[in-house]
């Protein structure tokens, strides 16, 4: 068995090996608009409608691509059954903050979404679930007011709903603009996590490409099950603030998925392609009788 | 001096040198802490002290961050920076005051939780989010004082309870306003106009409902400490008193709602609610 193992271990980095020495493409500046795209970590030029088939992931080096809250939804839960909570609050400028209006509108303009946070209800193969998704579109799916309070509201409601609930995060932290008051949604969406564990009921939360800041450092660390996505970047404090504090080059793979995997810090690395068929096993280990 | 220039001496207080730090503030309120040691997991953080004191008589858990003194105290406590084990011995020393009622001070002075290689490779955001997570059911009271600077996610995971008093020139935000005006105006010599709109004085913090009580200084806790460890000492026998007499669940309800109600949006009425009526 081992010894099969070893081979194709040969195998996979001869292929790696290949793969490497491949001709990296450069701009393909005579191929139409919306046919290809590159590839952000190995440079390959990926077919559109590949690259759409493949859940948005390289099909030559697996990068996952970042993906938006509406495309989250269609890949994980069934056909037809999302449905949206809590749309109807939205943004102020609590602080006056210069800017923060238009930051807003861009946002808005950009996901196609009203905030960074898309909450609701939906299936996973017919098991009803609390979903929430952040949309590193909005203004880098960063929690301000809005997202911590749809957040928060996602919690409760799954709670009195006897839910389970699963969040993905993508974002890179707290929403400067809104000032402490961004900061005070760590202390508030982790809080009414307790919430659930009254009621037993199971939080799944998937980290995504990336998960850091103020949202790493609240809701996001502290499902009952910690998942990453393949190619996600995981951590607290900034690579750029870390190397000016400690005055030194950082190794490679600092806060990746599989450094948090080797550090402890999440109990899974998942691909995008398999996400749906994990949450579906998950909730069906937890399955609890829902109220509705 | 403008509002700029006012915001900005704040801030030049909070963060001096001559400010008192935990440690001088914990003799002079409690002078017979004794101090307790490490998370158990992996070591013991100076930038967090913790330990048991008595006030009026009453026992209490004592945590606190603290900046160190002189050149080589402030590299010991690693100038108030807590790493993963300082929150995890902090968490440790707070559900060890749950389990004997004791009520818990903690004291707030932190630029931020220490941005390094062993504190990501050890967990600081899961040890920060745990401590919010646990501290909003802690079942005993919780006060938190905020003496000088309360550096974000750094601060505030020790800084969720009951009561929440600040220093009248103490500062408390999301970032530092040099970070901030990296961020915002891409420029980091800004930090003064940005420290003017990040709202992080005392007053401001009162307004938006982050803290419960603004602790005056008199002549300011850098020239004279009196004054304002005489009102910290005052509020804390009357928060006390009243903690300590509130059934447990309300406690626990009335914390989840206040942090329940921090934040600000608008919320307009759903269209087929409005049907529904």
């Amino acid at each position: 068995m081992n010894h099969l193992l070893d081979e194709r271990k040969r195998r996979l980095s001869i292929f790696h090996e290949i793969i490497k020495k491949r001709p990296i493409e450069t701009k393909p500046v005579d191929i139409p608009d919306g046919v290809f795209t590159q590839c952000e970590q190995c440079n390959s030029a990926i077919y559109n409608k590949d690259l759409e088939d493949n859940f948005e992931v390289c099909p030559f080096c697996s990068y996952h691509f970042r993906i938006s809250a509406a495309k989250r939804i269609q890949y994980t839960l069934d056909e037809n059954t999302f449905k949206p909570l809590f749309e109807e609050i939205t943004s102020k400028n609590p602080l006056g903050m210069p800017e923060y209006e238009d930051k807003l509108k861009k946002g808005q303009r950009i996901s196609k979404m009203n905030e960074a946070f898309l909450a609701g209800t939906g299936k996973i193969d017919g098991q009803e679930l609390a979903i929430g998704v952040l949309d590193s579109y909005f203004m880098m799916g960063s929690m301000g007011s809005v997202v911590g309070e749809r957040i928060t509201r996602l919690i409760e409601y799954a709670a009195s709903n006897l839910l389970p609930l699963v969040i993905f995060s993508a974002s890179g932290g707290a929403r400067m603009q809104e000032g402490i008051l961004s900061l005070m949604q760590m202390a508030k969406t982790s809080g009414a996590l307790n919430l659930l564990d009254e009621k037993g009921l199971v939080y799944i939360s998937v980290m995504t490409n990336p998960t850091t800041g103020g949202v790493a450092a609240s809701f996001a660390s502290l499902g009952d099950i910690n998942i990453a996505e393949k190619s996600s970047l995981i951590g607290f404090a900034g690579a750029r603030v870390i190397k000016q504090t400690i005055g030194q080059d950082l190794p490679a793979g600092f806060q990746t998925d599989i450094f948090q995997l080797e550090k402890g810090q999440v109990d899974l690395v998942v691909f995008r392609s398999h996400m749906k068929q994990t949450l579906s096993f998950l909730l069906k280990i937890h399955h609890k009788e829902s109220k509705s | 001096m403008t509002q700029i220039e006012k915001v900005w001496e704040r801030i030049k207080l909070a963060r001096s040198t001559d400010r008192p730090t935990s440690r001088k503030l914990i003799q002079t309120l409690f002078p017979d802490f004794l101090e307790l040691h490490g998370d158990r997991l992996y070591g013991d953080d100076a930038a967090i002290i913790g330990g048991l004191a008595t006030f009026n008589d009453m026992p209490v858990t004592i945590i606190a961050e603290e900046k160190g003194t002189n050149t080589n105290d402030k590299l010991k406590h690693n100038f108030g920076m807590p790493h993963p084990e300082g929150y995890r011995k902090a968490l440790r020393l707070m559900k060890q005051a749950e389990k004997f009622r004791r009520p818990i001070i903690t004291i707030i002075d932190t630029p931020g939780a220490y941005p390094g290689l062993g504190a990501e490779e050890r967990g600081q955001a899961g040890a920060i989010a745990l401590n919010l997570k646990e501290l909003m059911v802690l079942k005993t009271p919780i006060i938190v004082i905020i003496l000088g600077e309360g550096g974000s996610g750094g601060a505030l995971a020790i800084g969720v309870g009951d009561h929440i008093m600040m220093f009248e020139n103490a500062i408390y935000s999301i970032l530092s306003p040099e970070g901030f005006a990296s961020i915002l105006f891409k420029d980091s010599t800004k930090a003064k106009e940005a420290a003017h709109l990040m709202k992080l004085t005392a007053e401001d913090l009162k307004y938006f409902g982050v803290i419960d009580e603004i602790l005056m200084e008199g002549k300011g806790l850098n020239t004279n400490p009196t004054t304002g460890f005489n009102n910290l000492k005052k509020a804390l026998v009357k928060q006390l008193n009243k903690l300590t007499k509130t059934p447990i669940n309300q406690l626990l309800e009335t914390r989840y709602n206040k942090f329940k109600k921090m934040g600000e949006y608008e919320e307009s009425v759903k269209k087929n609610e409005q049907l529904n009526d």
